[in-house]
């Protein structure tokens, strides 16, 4: 980790857990690793002070489980043009610089489909009669508190019907940061299903980042996909198999070959489903669980002083091109 | 020709198995369906790992270019690191530095803000190959399915892409339905997966997380006016969660067509990669998979 200046604040350890495919643990995982850190037990030397973000903003769930109330909420908004029809000479140049076709120059005005728009600001740059103003289009929020374990929490909703959840995650991230909040030693950010942006956009600038897989032929597929990203990012990554017990051993073969360190094994209970689908959190349903996830922040933080030790990750990103 | 669309809001409801189920029931059982397939998660595709598909085709998709600055070009004005939203160009460099600026492929969402407005045109446009979709043959029918790769955009723009062709090809080819395995959320690739469909099956699971993304989901397919059913999955995990979406949907004139028990059944047939009702067709779950296809066929 980086050495801390004096007079400077050490930067938090970031560690964001993804999955590729949906409902393998990921905010089961994350909330119970929030929760062991504020509350660490007895033997542990420190306590860290802990964010959790939850980037899945297209199906927030650590709420349920963190129970934060929310005191600060904020639009996120994309600018979106608006063209004044006295100054426009339907030259088109506009509709010619966007890549999204989200203006299209049809008669005596050009039209603006807001749904397509990414809000680049491109159009309004290029026009040359100052002829496009710019609007901020409401897309989703983002929240903010304090949860009862005192851990700051915030979470991003995306909209019905807007399609951009990248821009909420951008916000979202910021606000785990000074001057928006007390800095925090760990930031534990809660990241959407799949491999694409919103992945992407969650887990940017993570030193961590920690899979949640099931072992089956689809979790496999898709654990496959989340190491891909973990290589192209270059954040060394860990594997949590959750669910243990179903399915076969083909997840543990790939983990050894691709060098990826298997960190935790939730054996499957229909207890723990149980609990979980009543809202329960995992330390409440089973309190041992509390060390093991201590135990592994400890093996992450070790794992990421011996980076080497993650390192044929990158290779596999590139085996696989 | 009717489009069926299978979706859930949070991942990992079980929508694939019961999309496998359906091609075999459609394919195999009485009365007959001619069906064809389209998986529309295209981030993590598994619908081809039950289906058993023979790859007949395979295509290149390409999405989004991405902005690249040519160092030898580039006179360290900084407008591109000035008009990018993204934060996607990197830089003012540090003294001594000989490349002024450049930028994050990943973090580019390909607007060309920047290249429109370099003074000195240092910056171009490079495509970018995003994935692949594939038409395959299965035991059940025709499978269009894709590979986004990894850290890749324009989920939403292959998930298009891969229905069209499908619908392309089963109008063509004369069949009756296009069953299609919807992503989870209800972002641009969900948007793009329920966009056009005749009728949107939900798959919930009764959990505090599953309850609150099927109110999600529900919006967002009544955002769009689509007429949309409801299963429940696991329902004995939570048996008042599973009360919960009946009397909720209840109020709001949504049908539920049938709940499927928690079956380790299901996972197992993942496993050997089949549908849960061809391995095992008189477990608790491919009979009340049976039973939602019996009554979903009327409307289709």
């Amino acid at each position: 980790m980086e050495s801390n200046i004096p007079g400077t604040t050490p930067r938090p350890l970031r560690i964001a857990v993804a999955s590729g495919k949906g409902g393998t643990g990921k905010t089961t995982v994350a909330t119970s690793l929030a929760l062991s850190l504020v509350e660490p037990p007895l033997t542990a030397t420190s306590q860290p002070q802990v964010a959790f973000l939850d980037c899945d903003v297209e199906g927030p769930n650590a709420h349920l489980y963190l129970r934060p109330t929310f005191d600060r909420r904020e639009d996120v908004v994309i600018l979106v043009p608006e063209v004044d029809a006295s100054k426009c000479t339907v030259c088109g140049k506009c509709a010619e610089v966007c890549q999204y076709h989200a203006i299209l120059v049809l008669g005596t005005t050009p039209l603006v489909f807001p749904h397509l728009c990414h809000g680049c600001g491109s159009c309004a740059r290029i026009c040359p009669e100052n002829a496009i103003s710019e609007q901020p289009h409401p897309i989703g929020v983002v929240e903010a508190g304090i949860t009862p374990h005192g851990i700051f929490f915030a979470r991003g909703v995306l909209q019905t019907g807007e399609p951009l959840a990248t821009p909420i995650i951008r916000r979202l991230k910021q606000w785990a940061i000074p001057p928006f909040t007390p800095s925090h030693s760990v930031i534990i950010f809660d990241a959407p299903p799949g491999t694409s942006c919103p992945v992407v956009e969650t887990a940017r600038g993570a030193d961590f980042l920690l899979l949640v897989t099931e072992p089956t032929p689809f979790g496999l597929h898709d654990l496959r996909l989340a190491a891909q990203v973990a290589g192209e990012l270059g954040i060394p990554a860990g594997v949590v198999i959750n669910r243990d017990g179903i399915g076969d051993e083909s997840v543990t073969s790939f983990c050894a070959s691709a060098g990826l360190p298997i960190l935790m094994r939730i054996p499957f209970q229909r207890a723990i489903s149980e609990g979980i689908a009543q809202g329960r959190a995992l330390l409440d349903i089973h309190p041992e669980y509390r060390t093991q996830f201590w135990d592994m922040f400890q093996h992450i933080q070790d794992l990421l002083e011996h980076h080497s030790q993650v390192g044929p990750l990158r290779k596999l990103a590139t085996d696989s091109q | 020709m009717k489009q069926l669309v299978i979706v859930s809001g949070k991942g990992g409801t079980g929508k694939t198995s019961l999309v496998a189920s359906f091609a075999h029931l459609a394919s195999h059982h009485s009365p007959r369906v001619r069906a064809a397939f389209a998986d529309a998660d295209v981030d993590a595709a598994n619908l081809e790992l039950v289906l058993a598909p023979d790859r007949r085709e395979s295509h290149e998709f390409w999405g989004k270019s991405v902005a690249e600055i040519d160092p030898h070009r580039c006179e360290g004005c900084g407008i591109c690191h000035n008009v990018c939203r993204f934060d996607a160009v990197l830089g003012p460099p540090a003294q001594g530095d000989s490349i002024f600026y450049r930028v994050d492929p990943l973090a580019c969402e390909g607007c060309a803000a920047c290249f429109y407005q370099c003074p000195v045109q240092a910056i171009r446009m490079v495509p970018q190959l995003a994935g692949q979709w594939f038409y395959s043959e299965t035991p059940y029918g025709p499978l269009f399915h894709a590979a986004l790769r990894p850290a890749q955009e324009n989920s939403g723009k292959l998930v298009s892409l891969v229905k069209q062709q499908a619908l392309r090809h089963a109008e063509n080819a004369g069949y009756n339905l296009l069953i299609v395995d919807g992503p989870p959320g209800i972002g641009c690739p969900a948007i793009s997966a329920v966009s056009g469909a005749d009728l949107v099956l939900i798959v919930a699971e009764p959990s505090v997380a599953g309850i609150h993304d099927l109110h999600l989901v529900l919006e967002l397919t009544m955002h769009f006016h689509i007429l949309t059913l409801v299963c429940i999955n696991k329902a004995d995990i939570h048996p008042q969660g599973a009360a919960q979406i009946e009397s909720f949907c209840a109020e709001h004139d949504i049908e539920v067509v049938g709940s499927i028990p928690f079956d380790p059944s299901v996972s197992e047939a993942i496993t050997r990669g089949l549908p849960v009702t061809v391995f095992r067709p008189s477990s608790p779950a491919s009979q009340h998979i049976e039973r939602i296809w019996q009554r979903l066929l009327p409307m289709l």
